[in-house]
């Protein structure tokens, strides 16, 4: 056994509560970040489901439309900070040393506070649900002046959004300096897994974007409270100006919660189709033009502001110009698939979901690419559709399958396979009972964010409703699987999956504390 | 290397990134009260303040007793090149979202505002009558803040540009006898650098000054206060940052910490000092000078 720091330190770290709170192991560091998405995940979707439940039928039934609006800030506030950024960084955590023969990851203390700023911000951002004029109630993108009219909460949520920054900065960083520096000898860039290669460029988006949002909502702040006239046109601002720099931000910020997802299926697929990748260097380079892409194409959130046509066609074929990576991608996973030896195991399932469901979310967004027809589409249901079909059967989908595909290595026990593909066909049926018909209540002109609704778009909204249900309570049979996986159940080998390839599966199942203290050969 | 044993160091588990998470969610928490008007506020914030200062204590202590002790190797060393590069990198993108709005607000909504661009309707019917002259009417078709004269180029602020360059040249000049094992030089290189900060800070205080009190120049003056004083205001305290990490890096040499062939430490805190710098330079030009 190796001899280094590392490992004398190794019987002496606490027990207990201080274990985790003092915890520099990336293992460790990964769980805490999952279990607590988890939980947010749950917060998180019980707001959607009292945003569902009003909406069920016209008129106001269970809650007032100030306290409707801050379930909508909310829930989107965080399912983005609080559920898939977490997520993905705690497979990060527990997955890139294990994949490219690392010890662990690069500057382990800052890994540790970057997961416990987390729950910090959010209890700062929850406790303003309890205070004078409530919640953020202005969308989770935070217009001006609109999210200047904000009670209390307003300093409470910049606050908090910087303290996720740090938190999504800190964590990128090291995300970056692990892999450019933990490699094993003879790992090269290009013969990393793709989940690493997508992580990598997720990385540089968080560094370059986060600080932008940081900026701008302390903007906002100085506006509120310091005189400051950045978005008030009187004093010679713009409130324009914030949604160019909202969506500066913004834009790569969805690509952020979706390039991980895009690893995690690209490392997926090939197991139970058997086959190596297609088009392995394609997918890095199109992962790389999707990350380069999102930061000029910002504007397509905002062509009703009123822009220069030459800006409007701009934003228009930049954005149609994502189609075309993103189709690279899509057409590798099929090719990989193709001809390939088959199974469906539950992870294989949410994956497949994925390609189609999210690729129903990627022509959609083409739809509202369309300038003049986002003229129409813009603020309605249509754009709740779009973007949750790329979210939930995308980066959701891409979580689950991540978490039943290395659950049992974590673990070193099976999850309870007809018990997963319940799970699972309970939640492809009843996301798309939820979503689907958004699409239609949209083009027939619902506009999103309102408690209430003229009578004619009910019938949707009512099976939306029952549908939002179904996923929810879908969603309690995972949590059950999960802690059932942990605390028992078939044990597997170290390869776990019999078509999985990659030095994770050399580990032992659950793998040692310290992944590689010494350095695996690379072939 | 092939198949050595990896001697990475990975530290104990640590209590101060926590002790970290406790101090700014009390610090915040005090000013949004108190921006909320409750003045107990700062009170939760000096006590913040005081967990925080106790935090960077501890878990700078630890690391700089690490690093005497040898227990970072030349991995080690790699992984926080890569850390503070990419972290001056996300703070320079901070600096770019304010720059970005004094750009924004210049070439766009001030003139859109005069009248500017067609389609707009904005100048005929709610300020009509307004004609955008940068910086004079900067402060909006309102007069936001009241009349205010902008701050002159070639006055203090130039001085304030041959200081810090100066000091650039400065550290790097102790940066070489750091190599060249010259504690000395040294020692004084990094004492005048600290000192050309600290001269830097006392100036911009007394442009400030001059500004609230005879250019009547004021964060509320519009968007050019705004984005005058938010952009200089964040400089600054990034000068004093850098000038009390060097200050502490000044200490640590006089202790003879340091060998010539491993400093991060000193090599960060200069990198830092240098982003500050071309901060500046952007600064004098778009904010003060064209």
């Amino acid at each position: 056994m190796s001899t280094t720091a590392a490992e004398g330190h190794h019987a002496d770290h606490p027990s207990g509560i201080m274990r985790w709170i003092t915890t520099t192991n990336h293992k460790d560091i990964g769980t805490l970040y999952l279990w607590f998405a988890f939980i947010m995940f749950f917060v998180g979707g019980f707001m959607a489901l009292i945003i569902r439940s009003e909406l069920f039928q016209p008129g106001l039934q269970f809650v007032d439309p100030q306290f409707f609006n801050s379930m909508t800030t909310m829930h989107a506030l965080i399912m983005v900070f609080g559920v898939v950024m977490p997520a993905f960084t705690g497979f990060a955590n527990w997955m890139i040393p294990m994949m490219i023969g690392g010890t662990d990851m690069a500057l382990p203390r800052l890994n540790n506070w970057s997961f416990w700023i987390l729950p910090f911000a959010f209890t700062m951002m929850g406790s303003t649900l309890f205070m004078d004029g409530g919640g953020p109630a202005g969308g989770w993108t935070l217009y001006p002046p609109l999210t200047l009219q904000t009670g209390n909460a307003l300093p409470f949520v910049v606050f908090a959004i910087h303290l996720m920054g740090m938190s999504s900065i800190m964590g990128a960083i090291n995300v970056i300096a692990t892999i450019l520096n933990m490699r094993a000898p003879g790992m090269t860039l290009m013969k990393m897994p793709l989940f690493v290669w997508t992580w990598l460029i997720t990385a540089y988006l968080l560094i370059a974007v986060m600080p932008v949002l940081a900026g701008g909502v302390t903007m906002l702040l100085t506006d509120k409270f310091f005189g400051t006239s950045f978005f008030n046109a009187a004093g010679g601002g713009d409130p324009v100006l914030f949604q160019h720099i909202f969506w500066f931000f913004g834009h790569p910020e969805v690509y952020i919660l979706i390039l991980p997802s895009f690893g995690v299926v690209s490392t997926i697929i090939p197991t139970f189709a058997r086959k190596p990748l297609f088009g392995y260097s394609s997918m890095v380079y199109a992962t790389a033009s999707i990350a380069f892409l999102s930061f000029i194409v910002w504007a397509h959130h905002m062509f009703t502001v009123g822009m220069p046509l030459a800006g409007a066609l701009f934003f228009m074929f930049a954005t149609m110009l994502v189609a075309v990576p993103t189709g690279v991608k899509v057409f590798n996973w099929v090719c990989t698939m193709w001809r390939g030896a088959m199974t469906f195991e539950t992870p294989m399932l949410f994956s497949i979901a994925f390609i189609i469901l999210f690729t129903i979310g990627g022509f959609s967004g083409l739809m509202l690419a369309l300038t003049p027809a986002d003229f129409q589409y813009h603020d309605t249901y249509f754009v709740v559709a779009h973007f949750h079909y790329v979210l939930v059967p995308g980066s959701i989908f891409a979580i689950i399958a991540a978490t039943y595909y290395w659950l049992p290595k974590w673990t070193g026990h099976m999850y309870n396979e007809t018990l997963g593909k319940a799970h699972f066909w309970l939640s492809a049926i009843f996301v798309n009972i939820t979503f689907f018909p958004m699409h239609f209540v949209g083009l027939a002109g619902m506009p999103r964010r309102i408690p209430d609704y003229a009578l004619q778009f009910s019938d949707y909204n009512q099976i939306a409703t029952i549908g939002a249900f179904g996923f929810g309570f879908a969603q309690l049979l995972f949590l059950w699987l999960v802690i059932q996986t942990i605390r028992g159940g078939a044990k597997t080998t170290d390869q776990v999956w019999e078509g999985a390839e990659g030095l994770e599966w050399t580990l032992s199942s659950p793998p040692p504390y310290h992944s590689f203290t010494t350095p695996p050969l690379i072939k | 290397m092939e198949h050595a044993e990896s001697n990475y160091y990975i530290p104990h588990g640590s209590y101060w990134p926590f002790v970290g998470s406790i101090a700014l969610c009390s610090f915040m928490v005090g000013f949004s009260n108190l921006l909320n008007g409750a003045s107990w506020g700062k009170w939760l914030m000096v006590v913040g303040g005081i967990i925080l200062l106790v935090m960077l204590f501890g878990w700078f202590g630890a690391v700089i007793r690490e690093s005497e002790s040898g227990a970072y190797n030349e991995q080690v060393d790699v992984s926080f090149r890569w850390g503070m590069f990419w972290f001056i990198f996300s703070e320079v993108m901070f600096f770019a979202v304010f720059f970005g709005a004094l750009f924004y607000a210049r070439t766009y909504a001030l003139p859109w505002l005069g009248g500017a661009g067609t389609g707009a309707s904005t100048n005929i019917y709610l300020w009509p009558g307004f004609e955008a002259i940068w910086p004079q009417t900067a402060n909006g078709p309102a007069a936001i803040g009241g009349e205010f004269k902008p701050m002159a180029a070639w006055g203090l602020p130039a001085i304030n540009t041959a200081i810090l360059l100066t000091s650039g040249v400065t550290i790097t000049w102790a940066h070489h006898a750091m190599k060249a094992n010259h504690r000395g030089q040294l020692i004084t290189g990094l004492f005048l650098t600290v000192a050309l900060g600290a001269i830097f800070i006392v100036c911009q205080a007394i442009e400030y000054y001059e500004a609230y009190n005879h250019l009547g120049l004021t964060l509320g003056s519009g968007v050019y206060g705004s984005t005058f004083f938010m952009l200089t205001g964040f400089h600054g305290m990034h000068v004093t940052i850098g000038a009390i990490i060097l200050a502490v890096i000044l200490v640590r040499c006089i202790f003879g910490h340091f060998k010539p062939e491993q400093h991060f430490a000193f090599e960060a805190a200069a990198w830092y000092w240098h982003f500050v710098d071309v901060v500046w330079l952007g600064l004098f030009i778009f904010v003060y000078w064209i």
